[in-house]
């Protein structure tokens, strides 16, 4: 083994991992959520089709989406490997344990977090990713060019009661998860320090309700203003 | 007071063992945890049954030596060691759940005794700093300021009872072993072999078995000690700045 | 028989030197070839394990706890002396030694104290060399404090936990000999015997813990670094593990015991509140420095607070004796420590004790509360008060605290000469498990300094002073003596657990622990102590025809343990009560009612007693053989403490 490998297979390593994918996704989610927010603007859909060719055709974000695909992958075989090495270091679990006197649900529950947001990704991916990439879109023209109208697709899938109540809800566990996660991946590379931290674990609290909220608006604007 | 006790039992480490029920009568409110359990095996002597096996030494919340995770928590329900834990934090007929520390690096020798020698093992890899007796200078020649004198104390207050492991999710050690190693990268007596430090105790730990940090600050919580977290953040800074530049390959 | 103490001639600022310079050396390269086998893992025993290690030599080390790290010095709270005079108020060498001696109530040996002041200074070099966080002043440099009443500050400290910190300094020295594989490391493991070839220490016989084994090791020589026997009183400040079998078994071989009767008794402890309590805990004597000594100042009052009828607040000024001020007007609450215990005994005797039990009284901060506020009492004390309230439920801040006096420390242990050495060569005994710089009463903040002294800066020139003089030769455990001493202790073990009496092993400790503390506490008698030895005798009687153990030895058995300890402190306690008996005076510890001054002081006898009394054990059954090391005092005048 090599210093990298053995540095990147230490349970350190692992977390170190962890977090820089995990931080990544929060970039990524950053930058999703100001482009959809095109959703609001009440043009049709003209700005957010727009948006949606440039996001599928730019190199540079290309290059991007391809490191957010390896994050998405990173975190979660990372996540697999240390929750079995940690299930592993107590083959006896307790008969009783009071995990809630002293830790909060969120970061005891990380995995089961993870996991329904990735049930949700796949959701999402194959509703609107894979459509937009490889699916039948009807075309529209502004000013003379073409466009996939993928905002068709998305008002005409949130007529769909259980598809808004499955993202309001799946937001709601992203929330949790990164009211854990976001502080948890800078105490995790090393940034702790007691003129810095309240201010991550501030953004961190703003963050996981305010992200999530977006998210969970653009379903509900687009379920109720269609009527 | 009159309390129901479910206590492990387990004869030896390959034992598979279970909860047994006992019936502790006439607690004072004034007995420390250790001395109810003292009384219960004076009876179980007596009536010709082992008595219950625990550790302790100090019994003043230095020596870490006792353990046991009572109704759910490493220590019971204080932020104290076991051994300073008293009735009165008890009511009248309650039923107290006692078991051993759980851990694969930490395997029950019997009943609620374990084996913990996987903390030595990993100060033995490199809590210390290499000097040997005598041939070293004037204590006044190594000025240190009070405050990374204080931080390094705060550090160095570990007892090394395994209360964090016990209370971690993932029976993780970051607490233990990153106190020592910021005890000894705060301090400039530690500086000379910072870098080997914490690559060295890092992977012992993870020899040992233990598992990975979650950040769920669960040990801090339970410290009787209150060895904070940021001890661990610190240790995370201190190996992956000498894993990318230290000269061991 | 005439003891020698080697201590070497010549004035005694030179002694040390002299003697390093004339002590043989082992060549480097022989060292490799000489084992050594350290017994206990406290400050004595890691460092000496450590610094052996260090220079070479092949070193096992043993201890019962699960880790090196748990042995009792860790509980040391105070801190530690050194004469660095940091401060430059007038402390140094002389001076240390000075207040050390007259502080032992002049009952240690010059030399000794001499070496240990001497060296007190190199033991804090090595400690921050090895990074143990002192206290620092906001300069960056090492900070002291005044402690025990001493006039210069020189105790170096680390928050209330110094002897934690020492410990774990000597720990982390003694972790990197076993990395580096030079040392041997045995937790869990008991020793239960010496091995003596030809009169020489030449191995041990031990106990795993866990399993039960019993096993032999052999070894070029043998340090007993066991602690002290404060436990044989069943109730102190000790760790419950704390015993005194390693240094027994080693008398009952041929190491005497000095001084047995020597026992520190502290003033400040909190009481015992029931027959449940299984041990003392201390609260630091610096609250004496704040706090104000009081019982009410009659009976009847007294009586009324042990039912319950009234509370401390509730008692008028006027109705409030401030004993200790009162006797000791310059003093006052700040009298020595046994001063301080003797006098809270009296008044508890007369039945002004305070708790249910009619033994504590108060040490009430009120008035410093009054005098700075509660927040700078808060700042001082905060650690202990939370303490104190943890264990009795009662808060300091608004109630007084209730104190009674509890075992602390024992000054008496295995003989040993300037070397260190016991009676038999070879076997070395350290720290508190020895007899020697104490004298008749420890200082505060000495115990850490001399377990840290013979570890680290004695031990490693003596003990090579023997081994230079052995063959560099093999050692192995294939002596037929080997055997036998592993065939007693497995006999001895077998008898404890073929008792098959009625009661379990603590009903025996507890009584003994009440004969000792009653009657060889802290004040004596002649009628009384010679009833004890009687109780004692009979007790130990029926121990061996009616302990009750469960279990076998092939197992982790802590009832079995607990019994091969009780077993010898009940032979320990018979001998307590002969030296007490023997030494007709008063000094330190040792109060004779007897022998008091029309003060109530403690009245030495320089003339008849001013030596070690040294016990040889001569078999089962047979009264022990006092050899007296007469004390020679060439460098300071014997004077009558005084504190009025």
């Amino acid at each position: 083994m090599t210093w990298v490998t053995k540095t990147l297979n230490s349970t350190l390593g692992r977390k170190l991992i962890m977090a820089l994918t995990g931080l990544f996704l929060i970039l990524f989610l950053t930058g999703h959520v100001s482009g959809n927010m095109l959703l609001f603007k009440g043009d049709g859909g003209q700005a957010f089709n727009i948006y949606a060719k440039f996001m599928t055709t730019n190199p540079a974000v290309k290059l991007l989406s391809y490191l957010t695909y390896i994050s998405v992958l990173g975190h979660i075989i990372y996540s697999i490997a240390l929750s079995q090495h940690n299930k592993s270091a107590r083959p006896v679990p307790y008969s009783t344990s009071k995990g809630s006197s002293n830790s909060a649900w969120s970061s005891r529950n990380m995995g089961v977090l993870g996991t329904i947001i990735l049930i949700f990704l796949v959701v999402h991916l194959q509703g609107f990713w894979a459509q937009m990439h490889w699916g039948e879109v009807p075309m529209i023209t502004y000013e003379g060019e073409e466009y996939k109208n993928l905002f068709l697709i998305v008002s005409e899938a949130f007529k769909q009661e259980w598809l808004v109540a499955l993202y309001v809800l799946s937001m709601i566990f992203l929330g949790f998860h990164l009211s854990h996660g976001f502080a948890s991946a800078f105490q995790t590379l090393g940034l702790n320090h007691k003129k810095y931290s309240p201010a991550i674990k501030l953004v961190g609290m703003l963050y996981c309700i305010l992200v999530p909220a977006l998210f969970a608006s653009m379903p509900l604007y687009i379920h109720f203003s269609s009527y | 007071m009159k309390l129901t006790l479910k206590i492990w039992r387990q004869k030896n480490t390959s034992d598979k063992g279970g909860f047994v029920t006992y019936v502790a009568d006439h607690v004072s409110k004034d007995m420390s945890f250790l001395e109810m359990l003292d009384v219960l095996n004076d009876q179980l002597t007596e009536r010709g049954e082992d008595p219950v096996h625990f550790d302790h030494d100090c019994r003043e919340g230095i020596c870490g030596m006792c353990s046991l995770y009572i109704n759910g928590k490493p220590h019971g329900p204080l932020q104290t060691t076991t051994c300073q834990l008293h009735m009165r934090s008890f009511s009248d007929g309650e039923t107290i759940t006692i078991e051993p520390w759980r851990a694969k690096a930490f395997p029950v020798l019997k009943d609620l005794v374990v084996n913990r020698s996987a903390f030595d093992r990993i100060i033995q890899a490199g809590g210390y700093v290499s000097i040997n007796t005598g041939g070293v200078p004037d204590a006044n020649e190594i000025p240190i300021s009070k405050t990374i004198a204080d931080l390094a104390m705060d550090a160095a207050q570990c007892i090394g009872c395994g209360a964090c492991v016990a209370a971690c999710k993932n029976a993780s050690a970051m607490l233990f072993t990153s106190a020592k190693i910021s005890q000894l990268a705060l301090l400039p007596q530690g500086q000379v072999e910072r870098k080997s430090r914490a690559e060295n105790m890092v992977a012992q730990m993870d020899e040992e078995g233990f598992g990975a940090c979650t950040n769920t600050g669960a040990c801090e919580a339970e410290c009787p000690k209150g060895i904070s977290i940021t001890n661990i953040a610190r240790m995370n800074r201190e190996y992956f700045s000498a894993v990318v530049s230290s000269d061991n390959m | 028989m005439i003891l020698d103490s080697k201590i070497p001639a010549g004035p005694l600022a030179e002694k040390w030197t002299k003697h390093k310079f004339s002590s043989k050396l082992v060549n480097p390269a022989n060292k490799r070839k000489y084992d050594v086998i350290v017994v206990g893992t406290g400050l004595a025993g890691a460092s000496a394990a450590a610094s052996l290690a260090e220079l070479g030599y092949n070193v096992k080390a043993f201890c019962f706890q699960d880790s090196p790290r748990r042995a009792h010095s860790i509980a040391a709270q105070g801190g530690i002396n050194a004469a660095k005079n940091y401060q430059n108020d007038g402390d140094s060498i002389y001076r240390l030694f000075y207040d050390t001696i007259k502080g032992g109530d002049y009952r240690a040996r010059e030399g000794n104290v001499y070496r240990l002041a001497e060296v007190s200074v190199k033991i804090i070099d090595q400690c921050v060399a090895q990074g143990v966080p002192f206290a620092r002043e906001y300069g960056g440099l090492l900070a002291n404090r005044s402690f025990g009443g001493a006039q210069v500050s020189r105790t170096f400290y680390a928050r209330g936990q110094t002897g934690q910190q020492l410990l774990l300094g000597a720990y982390s020295a003694l972790s990197r000999q076993v990395a580096n594989g030079k040392v041997k490391l045995f937790p869990r493991t008991e020793m239960m015997d010496v091995v003596v070839i030809d009169g020489h220490a030449k191995g041990i016989v031990t106990r795993n813990l866990i399993t039960g084994a019993i096993e032999t090791h052999a070894a070029h020589a043998v340090l007993l670094c066991t602690g002290g026997y404060g436990n044989v009183f069943f109730l102190s400040t000790n760790a419950m593990g704390s015993n005194v079998t390693a240094a027994w078994r080693a008398h009952k071989r041929g190491a005497f015991f000095a001084n047995p009767c020597f026992t520190q008794i502290h003033p400040t402890c909190i009481p015992v509140s029931g027959d449940h309590q299984s041990k003392l805990t201390l609260m630091s004597e610096s609250l004496r420095n704040d706090g104000r000594v009081w019982v009410p100042a009659t009976q009847e009052i007294a009586e009324k607070l042990r039912k319950g009828q009234i509370k401390a607040n509730d008692i008028k000024e006027e109705d409030r004796d401030y004993f200790l001020e009162r006797k000791y007007p310059s003093f006052g609450n700040l009298v020595p420590r046994d001063v301080a215990s003797r006098n809270a005994k009296y008044v508890c005797d007369e039945g002004r004790g305070v708790n249910e039990t009619g033994e504590a009284v108060y040490l009430d901060f009120r008035d410093a509360i009054n005098r700075d506020t509660r927040k700078i009492i808060e700042q001082k004390y905060g650690n202990l008060f939370e303490m104190y309230k943890q264990i009795t439920g009662e808060d300091p801040y608004d109630m007084p605290m209730m104190i009674y006096p509890a075992v602390h420390y024992t000054m008496g242990g295995l003989w040993v000469d300037y070397n260190l050495m016991t009676t038999v060569p070879g076997l070395y005994a350290l720290g508190e498990a020895n007899f020697s710089e104490h004298g008749a009463n420890r200082l505060g903040a000495s115990a850490l300094m001399q377990g840290l002294a013979d570890g680290y800066f004695v031990v490693p020139y003596t003990v090579g002073d023997y081994l230079a003089q052995l063959a560099p030769k093999q050692v192995d455990d294939t002596h037929p003596e080997f055997a036998k001493v592993k065939e007693e202790v497995q006999s001895r073990i077998n008898t404890l657990l073929n008792i098959n009496g009625t009661k379990p092993v603590d009903y025996f400790h507890k009584r003994l622990g009440k004969i000792m503390w009653n009657e060889c506490g802290m004040a004596r008698t002649t009628e009384g102590l010679k009833g004890a030895k009687a109780e004692i005798q009979a007790l130990k009687k029926e121990f061996w025809s009616n302990v009750k153990l469960m279990g076998t030895n092939e197992e982790l058995n802590q009832t079995l343990e607990k019994a091969n300890r009780v077993a010898d402190f009940l032979e320990l306690g018979e001998l307590m009560v002969d030296d007490a008996l023997n030494r007709n005076e008063s000094c330190g510890g040792h109060f004779r009612e007897e022998y008091q001054t029309p003060d109530g002081e403690a009245l030495r006898d320089d003339e008849n007693y001013a030596y070690v009394a040294a016990w040889k054990y001569l078999g089962e059954g047979q009264e022990e053989e006092l050899v007296k090391e007469e004390l020679v005092f060439e460098n300071v005048k014997l004077t009558q403490r005084s504190y009025k």
